[in-house]
């Protein structure tokens, strides 16, 4: 049955690929482009709803087991055996798996839909639905997977379709750099990766869940583990999830991906692909347990990638460029919780981020679409009259994502904050607290500045202003829903106590049954108590949202005075241009490898294929030179004969005498 | 018939011979055109795999020794014989050269443009020749076959190649005459050796298997015999920094030569580390195995930073091949069940990969006559079905799972973080390079603006070019999916290499054979 999830998604790629994207049905049945379009997005997105029913239908199925063990295994085959290493073609649906496939394959299914609409005048459309359907597989492989290696296959998988995707107008170079900086970043992550999953085999003779896991958790068997290796493996792991996840080091690909059309933002780029991490993370939660030195690493890159980012998404002009990195930033958070080993808090923040972050990409798609591909929101504003439906999603989305009481992200975020402080890591929260009043400042502008105050809409583009159509809204509808509401699934046990709720947290207590939680007890005797710290985050948001109403909508010139102030400059300048970090990695590492492989090339033809054609040069001279001893004169024969013979007596004469 | 269907090697390695007289009898006799001369070569070469596929089916698994064996005596008084055979490392190479001749041939269908006659005649004697190296269990059969590839291939390149061809050519057969020379020199000796241990002359590999031969450094019996071993397959692979006739070769060979070159070709120097060198130095190459490692993982990156520069297509291809078959050497070198495993996976890779990818290369230089990458660009538009091919032919050679190369790469880097996690991770950034080159060309060729007439003008590949295409790409799926089959064949012969020779280096951990936690070498740690 799980099987269905992850192979339907793939016929649909397969079916719309070889027929459509091939060109085979134009070419050769002489199809029309009209019933091409309706096929393909038929097949498209149909093949994502069977899997998303399945999906559904297997999470009932789970629920209707006993809480402990809430999992189905699917055997199909042996995939790579040698040796005493095998790894099987498995898959597991627990609660954990079960999330997400849920999350992937409904917010996937709603985006398709969208992408009906918005990719309507694509000539390329069969094309791009095979790609976005071969993502859902691959997606749904990583996470079903029942192995560290069929991880790694979604895990590659969703790289490469990731890849595509951004680069699906590669006629325009810089979306095919962008795809290409995406896969090759993602690469480097994927080396860690790779030589995680080497080092779990060594250490653990598997690689398959169960048994590592088992293995992981059994104190005689661990009494003989360094745990340093432990740390080793963690840390590994957490590269690949780096690169993935797009944390300090290597996020500097994903704001580069959004020269990908825009529904692909919001399903690979925030609300999937992206928080592969935090899953592989949240798997491995064992291993993670164990070692304290790699948790505090996890999370010190958490959240200095979380408020990093947000300190770049304030300036940015870009529509998409902000959201991506508000993306970075809350998958910072993401990490934060699952670093201190709150990993169910961290996952739901998984959760609603996927609706809130999908709802705004979207929400960005539709304001494109309208603008007909303007992207500057310098050139936007009072976009709300023209279209309606778009700017209240949109100011729903803001909402959920700036944590505002009642709203998902303020659940799931203050979930996060909460467990921070909580387990000890008072600098970590403050650094978090902080990234919510940026949040909420930089949300707020793009709000402001996209739907509210005056038109700064050209000319030529206003008169074509046009609300999308219902393919593009009942999704974004639908998300929003999702935003406002999602967040009661997992109401943080402080704030339902507060509210006099028992057992409030009822995600918490579904996914738990599939992670092993830290030895964590709440030690009670904190400085701050809850109520403090839900009125700081409050507060904090606050502060965000009044800033950003005050200095974008009531003194919209101030900003302006505010960047030019001589102490501001640097600061502003260098927000604007992403801290330079692109440039130094040009500088430290790109400019550097192409130089090498220059002298390497040169070094190639004029030493190692010169010393070649230099033996072979001396044979020919050698050649040359005796060939003036064969002349052909008899005489010139005869006196080298004798000589040689006299040499030849000598030497024997020598030899016997000795 | 039933010898037929149970796999009849001596048939396999001779019947592409028959096409010779065949092609003759057609030019010369029956006056025939050169279409039907293309199409009896094709049916040949495709009868011939046919021929070769009982040879899979009906392979005995779980057996370490050779199966489909025949001896039959040749120069008695000498020890020489007629005695071929294949185990599970000789295998899939014989397989893979019936199964990228066919489609060599149906790629020059419209690409040589003069004698015709000669080049297909050539192409069967380098099948036949190429499949009796690999098959080949008697020294002076194997020294014999192993030569006989030189001649076609000195010919292909030389007389259809493009303008340097002679000068490729030349390079090619002294740089590979002059380790045969050596490793000639080195089989004399062991024959000699043999008839002083066990009192009678014998050619036979498997007798040469029971040798003893003294080491004690380089210069002791088994270090000289080493190195001319050495030397001889270290050029043919190429290893680093043997290298350099290869990019040459490549670039002057028309696509077949060069399709066969990488496909197979290499693969005789891989194969004979392998089936050679190993077990006949089991001491020298345990003694100087941090050195042979050296220069595989040196290959692997020094491969991938010179493909990185390079300006033409085919030059790239050719140095990524350096890098890739660094890959190789480095798994059969690290001497355990998943590296020496992956590393015979990864010659099959390789050809399956780089062949696609020589014959992509073919495809667009009869379009354009060019191979500079800087007189591409923005080709998907026009060509899309051509560009789905490079695609997969690209993430086949850079290892995406669930494609063939990922197997492949994954057991040998697994084999190599078990001998020395060092190797591992110096190996493992071959994975990213491998990414950085091959995109970096795929983007500048397919991707962005289509700005140049001359490209505006491209069409796609037709149903021919489909039919060379397709059955690689259908193997890369195979092999990536379902390893197992080609894997649980591998396997017993390996198993016995490493145990009856490296009784003492090599690791053998068959399945189910856990260690106890506390049996295990971390390096260096703070506790």
């Amino acid at each position: 049955m799980i099987l269905w999830i992850i192979l339907i998604p793939l016929i649909g790629a397969a079916l719309n690929g070889l027929v459509f994207a091939s060109g085979f049905w134009k070419k050769y049945l002489r199809g029309s482009e009209h019933t091409e379009k309706t096929v393909v997005s038929i097949v498209g997105c149909g093949v994502v709803l069977i899997s998303a029913l399945i999906s559904s239908a297997l999470f009932f199925k789970l629920l209707s087991m006993e809480p402990p063990r809430r999992e189905i295994i699917q055997n199909l085959f042996e995939w790579i055996p040698s040796g005493s290493f095998t790894v099987s073609f498995e898959l597991l649906l627990d609660t954990l798996s079960c999330v997400m496939a849920l999350i992937i394959t409904w917010v996937g299914f709603l985006i398709h839909v969208y992408s009906v609409g918005y990719m309507h005048h694509e000539k390329a459309y069969a094309k791009y639905f095979t790609y976005l359907n071969i993502f859902i597989f691959f997606m749904l492989t990583l996470v079903l997977g029942n192995s560290f290696p069929l991880m790694f296959v979604g895990w590659e998988g969703v790289g490469l379709a990731s890849f595509l995707l951004i680069g699906f107008w590669y006629e325009k170079p810089e979306n095919a750099d962008a795809g290409r900086k995406a896969f090759i970043v993602n690469r480097i992550g994927d080396f860690g990766f790779i030589l995680g999953i080497f080092l779990i085999f060594f250490v653990f003779d598997s690689v398959n869940y169960q048994e590592v896991f088992g293995r992981a958790s059994d104190p005689a068997f661990m009494s003989a583990v360094p745990a340093t290796v432990i740390t080793v493996i963690a840390l590994l792991l957490f590269v690949g999830a780096v690169g993935k996840s797009a944390q300090i080091p290597l996020y500097v690909w994903l704001p580069d991906a959004m020269a990908g059309p825009t529904p692909v933002s919001a399903l690979i780029h925030a609300a999937t692909m992206v928080t592969a991490g935090a899953y592989m993370i949240a798997r491995c939660s064992v291993i993670y347990s164990q070692s304290p030195a790699a948790q505090m690493i996890v999370v010190t890159v958490a959240a200095l990638t979380s408020f990093l980012a947000a300190t770049i998404a304030i300036t940015q002009n870009d529509i998409k460029k902000v959201l991506a990195y508000s993306t970075i930033s809350q998958l910072g958070y993401m990490f934060m919780a699952i670093g201190v080993g709150a990993y169910t808090a961290g996952l739901f923040h998984l959760v609603t981020h996927a609706f809130f972050k999908a709802l705004l990409f979207l929400g960005s798609g539709s304001v494109i679409h309208a603008l007909s591909g303007e992207q500057d929101i310098r050139h936007m504003g009072g976009l709300r009259k023209f279209i309606p439906t778009t700017a209240i999603t949109f100011f729903i989305g803001t909402l959920a994502i700036a944590g505002v009481p009642f709203f998902s992200g303020f659940f799931s975020k203050d979930g996060i904050l909460g467990s921070v402080y909580e387990r000890g890591y008072s600098i970590h929260w403050m650094i978090g607290l902080v990234t919510v009043i940026l949040t909420a400042l930089y949300m707020g502008r793009l709000y402001l500045l996209t739907f509210e105050g005056k038109s700064r809409v050209a000319d030529k583009i206003r008169s074509h202003i046009h609300e999308s159509p219902l393919t593009m809204t009942i999704p974004l509808m639908v998300l929003a829903f999702l935003a406002v509401v999602g967040g009661y699934m997992g109401v943080p046990e402080f704030i339902g106590e507060l509210a006099g709720i028992h057992e409030s947290n009822l995600f918490d207590k579904f996914v738990s049954s599939s992670i092993t939680m830290d030895s964590f007890v709440p030690a009670g005797h904190h400085l701050l108590s809850h109520t403090t710290l839900l009125i700081f985050s409050i507060a904090a948001a606050a502060v965000g949202i009044a800033g950003a109403c005050y200095l974008f909508y009531f003194r919209p010139s101030l900003p302006e005075k505010i960047a030019s102030n001589k102490t501001i400059v640097p600061l502003y300048r260098g927000s604007l241009r992403k801290w330079y970090v692109d440039e130094l990695y040009d500088y430290v590492f790109v400019q550097p490898f192409r130089y090498l492989s220059e002298q390497a090339s040169k070094f190639d033809l004029r030493f190692i294929d010169g010393a070649v054609n230099g033996v072979a040069a001396v044979m020919k001279d050698m050649a040359l030179t005796l060939q003036a001893a064969q002349s052909g004169l008899l005489r010139s024969y005869a006196t080298l004969m004798g000589i040689g013979a006299f040499a030849i007596l000598v030497f024997i004469i020598i030899w016997q005498s000795l | 018939m039933e010898s037929l269907l149970s796999g009849n090697l001596s048939l396999v390695i001779f019947f592409p011979l028959l096409g010779i007289p065949l092609i003759v009898f057609l030019s010369y006799i029956y006056k025939g055109s050169e279409r039907e001369m293309k199409i009896a070569a094709l049916a040949v070469s495709l009868i011939n795999f046919v021929l070769s596929i009982p040879l899979f089916t009906s392979f005995a698994g779980g057996v370490p020794g050779m199966q489909f064996e025949t001896k039959i005596p040749w120069i008695a008084n000498l020890g020489v014989s007629y005695h071929v055979g294949l185990d599970g490392i000789s295998l899939f190479l014989v397989l893979l050269t019936t199964f990228m001749m066919p489609i060599t041939i149906l790629s020059s269908w419209h690409a040589i443009h003069k004698g015709m006659r000669e080049f297909l005649i050539l192409m069967l004697l380098l099948e036949t020749a190429l499949i009796g190296t690999f098959a080949a269990l008697d020294m002076i059969l194997f020294l014999v076959f192993w030569e006989a590839v030189l001649i076609p291939m000195y010919f292909i390149i030389g007389i259809w190649g493009t303008e340097r061809r002679i000068y490729a050519a030349v390079k090619f057969f002294l740089y590979s005459a002059f380790g045969s020379a050596l490793m000639l020199i080195a089989i004399l000796y062991l024959f000699f050796e043999h008839i002083k241990q066990f009192g009678a002359p014998s050619m036979d590999v498997l007798d040469f298997y029971k040798l003893t031969l003294p080491f004690y450094g380089i210069l002791s019996p088994q270090g000289l015999l080493f190195l001319a071993f050495f030397l001889a397959f270290a050029i043919k692979v190429p290893l680093f920094p043997f290298h350099t006739w290869l990019p040459d070769a490549h670039v002057e060979a028309p696509t077949a030569g060069s399709v066969i070159l990488a496909g197979v070709l290499l693969k005789m120097g891989t194969y004979g580390f392998v089936r050679f060198l190993l077990p006949f130095f089991p001491q020298a190459t345990e003694k100087y195995l941090p050195i042979l490692i050296a220069i595989a993982i040196i290959g692997i990156i020094y491969g991938a930073v010179v493909a990185f520069a390079q300006k033409d297509l085919k030059k790239l291809v050719a140095y990524s091949s350096v890098s890739h078959l660094g890959m190789v050497m480095l798994g059969i070198f690290v001497l355990n069940l998943q590296g020496v495993e992956g590393g015979i996976y990864q010659m099959i890779n390789h050809g399956l990969s780089t062949g696609a990818l020589f014959l992509i290369v073919g495809m667009i230089y009869e379009r354009r006559h060019t191979k500079k990458i800087a007189d591409f660009g923005g080709v998907a538009k026009v060509m899309p079905v051509f560009a789905a091919f490079f695609m997969l032919a690209t993430l086949s050679s850079i290892g995406l799972p669930l494609l063939n190369g990922f197997v492949g790469e994954f057991l040998i880097l697994l084999g190599a973080f078990e001998f020395n996690y060092v190797y591992a991770a110096l190996g493992a950034t071959g994975i990213i390079l491998g990414a950085v080159y091959m995109l970096t060309a795929y983007q500048k060729v397919m991707f962005g603006p289509l700005d140049k007439q001359e490209n505006k003008v491209l069409h796609d590949i037709n149903l021919r070019e489909i039919l060379v295409l397709l059955p690689i790409a259908v193997m890369m799926f195979v092999m990536g999916i379902y390893p197992k089959p080609f894997l649980s064949r591998m396997e017993p012969s390996v198993e016995a290499l490493l145990e009856t020779k490296f009784p003492n280096t090599a690791v053998v951990r068959k399945l189910g054979d856990e260690r106890p936690p506390e049996d295990r070498s971390y390096p260096e740690s703070p506790e």
